[in-house]
């Protein structure tokens, strides 16, 4: 019993010195790889954002970055600040406004739905919408990608803000499928309920947000 | 088998064998079955994932077996992870740059191969008892093996689920997908069937042998 265990044991800074040797050759290797990649990275960001709003603003060739405040609209250098909202502005290859495009999401099935919507200034109305993310059921939920009835729905969605400019004179409203009679209606996929009300949802929540904030100031758009 | 001889002998065909055949990870081992059955919803995504697995996995074994002999054994776990954690962070950053919507189609499993007990699993069992080139030779058999499992449940999958394989329609129009295939419960139905194949496949070629 009391008999010392022999015990066979590496000094402790020869462990500490070769775990410090390795996570050194690591860290620069992460280094490494992340300077090499950073600009390709950024650029395909990039590339993807312009893909998204060229598809629900048609007919547009640049796209910049703003962001909403109560203050007014500025371009966006950073972070969103608190309270602000981020949206697109997109011009056509002659430089005219021709549209804004900006981030909505809802709960859908599965988890959040996130879409990007298009919006023309001049018709107050939401023009046409594509999928940013979403992992509902497939053959069910993703529907809402192709759908023609349910995408006829962004054709003109008005989103128009009220006298006020404080809130939509209409609120984005989902309904049941074939029962849409109002132009701020949302007319629902039979059998993808749960998925059409989230992006309706979503689209509410965000128009609420950035149009009373981006229509005082619409006009300082222009490039 | 004898650990300590290993070493002595040279790199066989077996060496590069083991993994995409007798050992396969997917179909025998049964291992790293969480990228298995969650990104085979296509081939591309199988494919991928099995790409991104073997550089990790061959890289980390390499540098594994360059430095067996340095790494105390009460540290070598926490060494290892170390390795792994890099090459995934590295093949983390080349996918992003290389498509972003891959990046997205593959989702948190790219982080998780650091996980993945394939990986840590050849570090302990195979790298860290071998010379740099056998370790690497065999890392490649069990990265090919991984990705051909992957590709296996990922192009029947496909298939069935949505009628393509690697993107172009197989049936035309009027075929109905088979949607439940890409659904995760048809990861496990497809994931059973090869693994029905391959024990029925074992089965007849030890009773081959019996009968001789």
């Amino acid at each position: 019993m009391t008999e010392p265990v022999p015990v066979h044991t590496t000094p402790s800074n020869k462990m500490i010195i070769t775990m410090g040797l390795v996570a050194s050759i690591c860290g620069v290797l992460i280094v490494a790889a992340y300077e090499t990649t950073q600009d390709a990275i950024a650029n395909n960001k990039r590339i993807m954002v312009e893909r998204a709003v060229f598809k629900v603003l048609p007919g547009a060739a640049k796209v910049s970055e703003y962001v909403a405040t109560a203050g007014g609209i500025q371009a966006l250098t950073g972070n969103v600040p608190e309270g602000g909202v981020k949206f697109y502005a997109a011009y056509d290859s002659a430089g005219a406004l021709k549209g804004i495009a900006a981030e909505a999401a809802g709960k859908g099935y599965a988890d959040m739905v996130r879409v990007l919507y298009g919006y023309d200034t001049k018709c107050q109305c939401i023009i046409g919408i594509g999928v940013v993310s979403m992992r509902e059921t497939p053959g069910i939920g993703d529907k809402i990608i192709t759908d023609k009835a349910f995408l006829k729905n962004f054709d003109a969605l008005d989103v128009r803000v009220n006298a006020e400019m404080i809130a939509l004179a209409n609120a984005v409203k989902v309904v049941k499928h074939g029962t849409k009679q109002n132009a701020w209606e949302i007319d629902a996929i039979a059998g993808a309920t749960v998925t059409s009300k989230a992006v309706g949802r979503g689209i509410n929540e965000s128009a609420q947000k950035l149009m009373p904030l981006l229509m005082p100031h619409v006009a300082e758009l222009k490039p | 088998m004898s650990l300590k001889k290993e070493p002595d002998e040279g790199i066989t065909f077996d060496t590069f064998m083991e993994g995409v055949w007798r050992q396969n990870p997917v179909f025998v081992m049964v291992l790293g079955m969480c990228p298995t059955l969650a990104v085979t919803v296509s081939a591309v995504n199988a494919v991928s994932m099995g790409v991104a697995t073997l550089f990790v996995l061959v890289s980390s074994c390499l540098l594994v077996s360059l430095i067996r002999n340095l790494v105390p054994k009460e540290v070598r776990i926490a060494t290892y992870i170390v390795i792994i954690a890099t090459f995934v962070t590295l093949v983390d950053y080349i996918i992003q740059a290389v498509s972003l919507s891959l990046y997205e189609a593959l989702g948190a499993f790219i982080q998780l191969i650091v996980v993945n007990c394939i990986i840590l699993g050849r570090a302990e069992a195979h790298a860290s008892k071998n010379p740099p080139l056998k370790a690497v030779v065999n890392a490649l058999g069990m990265g090919i093996g991984f990705t051909i499992g992957l590709l296996a449940l990922g192009a029947t999958r496909e298939i069935l689920g949505a009628g393509k394989l690697f993107g172009f329609s197989l049936f035309g129009e009027h075929f109905q997908p088979w949607v439940v295939m890409v659904l995760p419960p048809g990861g496990f139905f497809v994931l059973g069937g090869w693994l029905l194949l391959f024990s029925f496949m074992r089965s007849r070629s030890e009773k081959g042998a019996a009968h001789e």
